[in-house]
Parts: structure tokens; C-alpha cells; sequence
């Protein structure tokens, strides 16, 4: 399984936490999940090189790089979405509030209820738009009675900004609504949840400019109480959504720091290529 | 021997028109290949299909039918001495006329001297038939194969579009392939149903539809007509319903759980196993289970209903004892079970399909909400799979009602009215069987009722595969 953890690589770890520069630490905000020599090998291929960053609580962190660069991949690392994959194997550390997700003692189900995911397509399950909210907190318990489990759909709706384009029609089918509503209902579904992190896989590639905008709105409005990471492919989305951004290429974490200096002043070389437009 | 000689020409006609168009066109471009159209082989091809094609049809069609025309000559004109035959000895008659004719092996029939000379008369008419229908043709053949030369020859040149006329050849080869399969399932039909209206002008149809009694052996007899009350269905009607019911408890929930476990749980070396294995047992000949039916499962369950019976002797329940004791190999519920098994495979391969095709992207947001496996399954997949699982549950069912080689074997063949899983019944494709087997007259109320079965159950049958089909493809558009 993909949890194993050798002691080179946790002393690794330890080494790399006092060097804060090549781990890209935060100054301010305090870190909600602390990442340490991550490689991910699919099979024989390794993805991802000695992965080490910290991602602070209630901001924006976006990963941006080429296509194929493996920032997917370390996103799925932080809710173990990568266990689903039978030939996905994970080492180094990847720790919420100090605690190890990989650890044994780690219900990947629990983790995942705290750390909710949005995907490229939106997916919403092909039921009504009130039962695709009410999914999450049925299957967590989190509502005793229905006035409850109403109160919750509702807020998650408003917190998404759907709830005045839907109200109306909860009983309908979620797969009717258009990309982009689909897509803030899969927000809402997330939210439901209660989670404190948001991870989100280029969660506009497949949205018109209009949709895009209100989506990125959403994101500015929500990480005022959630952490949120964000992979996307288009630079001017990172420059507008997030408060830090973290470059990767071939596998590798290249440079990671606030989101204006690392578009006005990239200290790597293959920075200042991408974001000009020089390659990738 | 004519024939064959005539095959040979037209098949060397065909090459040799071949070879003249592909050189004509290839000459018209100055031997040069890239200034023509269409590569070279395909002018030729083009002359001889047009040459060979039609004459060889034509050649077909009148090997086929050539006989019957022969016949329908041979009995416009019949001598008097004919009259004092009964229609089935005319009917030999001619039929000895012909093959004396055509020098086959006559019937067994012995012919008075007087009508011996009627006959060698007829068989002389006859080869006269004969031989006019084989030269009509040839020459109607060589006729054609002149047209065909004349219509493609003269028209050859280097800027002549022949691959596209060969490959509308194709496309009509293939639309008439089509078309056949279309033709034979409409004459079966229209056969079904024709032979179906006979049946009902000497049974009602409500008194067949709706009837208790069944027992069509007493039409046969000359002293009772087929309306006698024996013509019922509905106990056959119970009995099918019955046998399709045990067997759908059976393969329902067993077939759509090992769906889910291949598609949902199995790794991949299980699935590798289990796959291939289940498609073997989807290829076990049913008489097969008829037998393992027959011999291995209904003894070892009246066995079991025997010494269950046992238990209650003597005490509240004698009665449900007494009848248990005298449980016998053959039930419904035997036969249920064993085509149950049978239809396991086909209700797992097409649920595990079906389940397969519900995104991943789905089972995806479900995890990533903390979901378990089992959950998802639960709560996206089944549901999102539903009406698919529905369509191959529908589609279970009329095979199951087709189904005949196991409960003829196991199930016995009185026709009760019962929902009693521990009695034999008998099913409407048994008794097709048992109507139709050993018969080849078809104008007694028994030997057509078994068209008035097999029409009923064409339209239960189809009416299920239509909404299995609307269901299908309905939960299709879901995700595109």
C-alpha cells in the first residue's frame, strides 16, 4: 500500500524543516499541511521528486506547470485519493495539523470527510441537486433530523452561490444544470461536509469564461474559512485567485512563494520561461 | 451436367471481361496507373460483375424454383384416368412424374399398367418442362451477360469513376445481406401468425387465452373436435411464470452480486480468473443442465423435501408431512433453480458491463467525500446503474421464458394450474415441443394450437425485449 515511510526519509524531513527557503515555508499565516520528500512512483514511473512544501490555513495555494508536471498527483496525495489506484505507491510525509495522513492509524474515509476534492469535470452523481448536498452529511451522520439535513443543503448551496439559482427546483436532477452550476453544486457537495481543506484539479478547464469568473469569485469568497489548493493551467487564474503559487516541472518542485513574487521575480529560470510563455 | 458446364463458361466469361477492362481502361491512360481514376483492377472488376452477377442470379433463381414452375405446368392439363385418385396419391403422382423426368429415385408406389402409362406420359410432358426452363435460361443468361459486357465496356475510360461503382456493389451486397435477415424474420411471422389464425377459426381465443384446461392430445381423435375444452393455456401461462420466477430469485440477486464483486471488488488477478469462467458457463449447452436437472438436482432435492416431510409426521403439521413425503424428482422448483443457474453468467456479464460503464468520475466524488467502497456502491453506482441492471434483469426474463431443454427434462410435463413450487408443471415452449415433435401435418386444432402458443409467446417475448431495449438505451444517453 502506498503508506510506506523508511526512516531516511522522515530524517530527510526533519532536515528540511530548518531550512525553510528549500521548503518553501510560510512567514505569517500559520501552515495547515506540511509536506516533506513526497515521490510517487505509478508502477516502474516515478511522478513526483522530493516533494517538500507547506500550504498555510485559510488562503489560496496554487500548483501550476506543464501539463504532465504532477501536480495532480501530489494533490491527490493530500486526500489519499491515490489509494484508489492499485499500482500508486506514495512515500515521505504529507502532515495536517502536525498529524501524518499516511499514518496507519489515518482513516483515509475520515481524512477525506476533512479534506474535500473538486474535480476537472464537474461530476455531480445523477440524482436530484438536494440529494447530491445531502450525500456527504448522510453518509457522515452529521444531521439528526430532516429540518437539519434542510438547514445544511441550504447553507452549503448559499456558501457555493447556487442556492438563488436552484431554489426552486432542489427535487430536479443535478446533471441537468449547466457546466458551470454543475460545478458550484460539486463545491456545495463538498462543503457540506465541513471540511477544512478544499483541493480543487483545474476545476474551470471545462467552463466558459463567465462560469470561470463566478467559480474564481466563489474561491475568493471561500477561503476566508477553508484552506484551499488549486491546480490550474491558466496563469492568470493563479495570479488572481491565490496568495501563493507553486511551480512544478517534471516531477519536481521548482519554486513555491507568494503569488506575486513569483510572478514578478521567479528566482528559477524555468519559472520565468513558463509564466513568459516560453515553454510549456 | 449441363449446369455446371454453363457455371465454368460464365465463371471464365467473368475473368476474361476481368482482364479486357482492366487493359482497355489501363491502356486509355497510356499504361500509366496514377492518370486513371481508380487503380486499374477495379475497371475489371467492375465489367465482370456486371457481366457475371446477374446471369449467375438468374442461374440461382431458376435452380430454385424451376421445379415448382415445372410442377404448376404439369398440373394444369391431367388426363381423366387421374380422377379416381385421392389428392395426396395425385400429389405422389406428379411428384414420380418429375423425378422420373429429371432421372431421380422414384417413390415406393406401385402403378396399375393403365396408369403406369399415364405417368410415363406425364414424365414425357415433364421433360419437355425440363429442358425448356434449363434453354429459356441459358439463353435469358447469355442475354444478360451481353447487356452487362455492352452497358460497362464501351463506357471504360481512364477518367471512368470504377472504384466508386464497384464499392456501390459492396453496399448493395451488404444491404442485401441485411435485407435477408429482415425477409426471414417477417415470413416467420407472417407464418406464425397465418398458422395462428387456422388455430383460432376451431379454438377461441379467449377460451385459449383464458382457459384452465389443458390437455390438446383429446383433439386428435375423430369423435371429439378441438373445442372440446382442452385448448386452455393458462395453466401452461402459470407454469412458465412460475419456473421463470424461481429462476429469476435464483439469478437476480446471485448474478448481480458477483457483478459487483468482479467489477467493484475483484482485483485484478480474480477477475482475470472469474471472467473467463463465468463466460464457459454461459457456453453450457442447456440440455446439459437439463440433465444435471434431472439427475443430480431433483433427486438430491425430493431427497431433501422427503426427510424434511419426515419431521412433521405425527405431530400439528402431518398433513405438510404427509405431503412432503410424497414430493417426486420432478418440480418446478428443480427446473427453476437449475435454469436460475443457468442464466447467472448472462445476468452477471451484462450487469459487470453495465456497472463498468458508470463513470469513474462519479465513484471518484464519492470517495473524495469520504465515502467507503461500499457505500459508493450503494449510493452512486447501483443507483446510477439501476435502469441498465433493469434492461439485463428484462432481458434474463425472456430467456428464460424461451427456455425449454431443462424443463422438459426437469419439471415434468402435466399441465397444472399452480403456483406450488414442489408440483410439475409444464411450460408453453415444452409444450410446443411436445405438439410439434414427430408431426409434420399441420391441420389439427393439436398441431396448430402449438402456432397459437408460440405466437403468444413471440409477443410477450418482444413486448420485453422492447422495454428492455427502451430502458438500455434510455440509462445510455444519461452520460453523453
Amino acid at each position: 500500500m502506498p503508506m510506506n515511510r523508511d526512516d531516511s526519509a522522515s530524517h530527510a524531513a526533519a532536515s528540511a524543516l530548518s531550512d525553510p527557503k528549500a521548503a518553501g515555508a510560510v512567514q505569517g499565516p500559520p501552515v495547515k499541511i506540511r509536506a516533506r520528500d513526497i515521490n510517487v512512483y505509478y508502477g516502474e514511473k516515478q511522478a513526483l521528486f522530493d516533494v517538500a512544501i507547506d500550504i498555510p490555513e485559510k488562503a489560496v495555494t496554487s500548483f501550476i506547470g506543464p501539463s504532465g508536471c504532477g501536480k495532480s498527483t501530489f494533490l491527490r496525495c493530500m486526500n489519499r485519493m491515490n489509494d484508489t489506484i492499485p499500482i500508486c505507491r506514495v512515500t515521505g510525509a504529507i502532515e495536517m495539523d502536525g498529524e501524518d495522513v499516511n499514518d496507519k492509524s489515518i482513516d483515509p474515509v475520515v481524512l477525506r470527510a476533512r479534506v474535500g476534492m473538486v474535480f476537472q469535470k464537474p461530476n455531480p452523481f445523477p440524482k436530484s441537486i438536494y440529494e447530491n448536498v445531502a450525500y456527504g452529511p448522510r453518509i457522515h451522520g452529521l444531521a439528526t433530523g430532516k429540518d437539519e439535513l434542510d438547514a445544511i443543503v441550504e447553507s452549503s448551496l448559499r456558501r457555493a452561490g447556487l442556492w438563488d439559482e436552484v431554489s426552486d427546483r432542489l427535487l430536479q436532477p443535478g446533471t441537468g444544470l449547466s457546466g458551470g452550476q454543475q460545478q458550484r453544486l460539486v463545491i456545495a457537495r463538498a462543503i457540506a461536509v465541513g471540511p477544512e481543506v478544499i483541493l480543487m484539479d483545474e476545476p474551470c478547464s471545462a467552463l466558459d469564461p463567465i462560469a470561470t469568473a463566478k467559480i474564481e469569485e466563489l474561491i475568493d469568497e471561500l477561503r476566508e474559512q477553508f484552506c484551499i489548493v488549486i491546480v490550474t493551467h491558466s496563469m492568470a487564474q493563479a495570479a488572481r485567485v491565490s496568495q501563493r503559487t507553486a511551480f512544478f516541472h517534471m516531477g519536481r518542485l521548482v519554486e513555491s512563494g507568494a503569488t506575486d513574487e513569483i510572478f514578478t521575480n521567479p528566482r528559477d529560470s524555468r519559472t520565468q520561461d513558463y509564466i513568459t510563455g516560453r515553454f510549456g | 451436367m449441363l449446369t455446371w458446364i454453363v457455371i465454368l463458361i460464365l465463371a471464365a466469361l467473368s475473368v476474361v471481361t476481368f482482364l479486357m477492362g482492366r487493359r482497355k481502361a489501363l491502356a486509355s491512360a497510356g499504361g500509366s496507373p496514377a492518370k486513371m481514376h481508380s487503380l486499374p483492377g477495379y475497371y475489371g472488376t467492375y465489367v465482370a460483375l456486371w457481366v457475371g452477377v446477374p446471369a449467375a442470379l438468374l442461374l440461382f433463381v431458376s435452380i430454385l424454383f424451376g421445379g415448382r414452375l415445372e410442377h404448376s405446368l404439369l398440373i394444369t392439363n391431367q388426363p381423366p384416368i387421374l380422377h379416381q385418385l385421392s389428392v395426396e396419391q395425385k400429389e405422389l403422382f406428379f411428384q414420380d412424374a418429375q423425378a422420373l423426368a429429371e432421372g431421380r429415385q422414384t417413390s415406393e408406389a406401385v402403378y396399375e399398367p393403365d396408369m403406369k402409362v399415364a405417368l410415363d406420359a406425364k414424365a414425357n410432358e415433364a421433360k419437355g418442362y425440363v429442358t425448356a426452363i434449363k434453354q429459356g435460361t441459358f439463353a435469358l443468361m447469355a442475354v444478360l451477360v451481353f447487356a452487362g459486357f455492352l452497358w460497362t465496356f464501351p463506357r471504360l475510360n481512364k477518367d471512368f469513376r470504377a472504384r466508386n461503382r464497384v464499392e456501390g456493389w459492396v453496399d448493395g451486397l451488404l444491404m442485401a445481406c441485411s435485407i435477408v435477415a429482415v425477409i426471414t424474420t417477417l415470413g416467420i411471422i407472417l407464418s406464425l401468425v397465418w398458422e395462428s389464425l387456422r388455430f383460432f377459426n376451431s379454438v377461441s381465443p379467449a377460451e385459449f387465452l383464458l382457459g384452465t384446461h389443458w390437455s390438446p392430445q383429446i383433439g386428435m381423435r375423430d369423435d371429439q373436435v378441438g373445442s372440446s375444452g382442452g385448448f386452455g393455456a393458462l395453466p401452461l401461462f402459470a407454469g412458465t411464470f412460475l419456473v421463470m420466477m424461481i429462476a429469476m430469485c435464483v439469478a437476480g440477486p446471485v448474478g448481480l452480486f458477483s457483478a459487483i464483486y468482479l467489477s467493484e471488488y475483484a482485483g485484478p488477478k480474480a477477475r482475470a480468473v472469474f471472467k473467463p469462467l463465468l463466460e464457459i458457463l454461459a457456453g453450457v449447452p442447456t440440455v446439459v443442465y437439463g440433465f444435471f436437472a434431472a439427475l443430480t438436482v431433483g433427486p438430491i432435492f425430493r431427497q431433501g423435501f422427503n426427510s424434511l416431510g419426515g419431521l412433521f409426521l405425527g405431530g400439528p403439521l402431518n398433513e405438510l408431512g404427509l405431503y412432503l413425503g410424497q414430493v417426486q424428482n420432478q418440480m418446478a422448483l428443480v427446473a427453476g433453480v437449475v435454469m436460475g443457474i443457468m442464466l447467472i453468467p448472462f445476468v452477471s456479464s451484462l450487469s459487470d458491463d453495465i456497472i463498468n460503464s458508470v463513470p469513474q468520475a462519479l465513484r471518484d466524488g464519492s470517495y473524495a467525500m469520504g465515502a467507503t467502497k461500499s457505500e459508493t456502491v450503494k449510493r452512486v453506482v447501483l443507483p446510477a446503474a439501476l435502469p441498465g441492471i433493469a434492461g439485463a434483469f428484462l432481458l434474463a426474463i425472456s430467456r428464460a421464458i424461451g427456455e425449454t431443454m431443462i424443463v422438459t427434462m426437469a419439471a415434468g410435463l402435466q399441465a397444472k394450474m399452480t403456483l406450488n413450487p414442489l408440483e410439475t408443471v409444464t411450460t408453453v415452449t415444452v409444450q410446443i415441443v411436445t405438439l410439434l415433435t414427430g408431426d409434420q401435418e399441420f391441420d389439427s386444432p393439436k398441431t396448430l394450437a402449438a402456432f397459437g402458443l408460440g405466437l403468444t409467446l413471440f409477443a410477450v417475448t418482444l413486448v420485453l425485449n422492447i422495454v428492455a431495449l427502451r430502458i438500455v438505451q434510455k440509462y445510455r444517453e444519461q452520460y453523453d
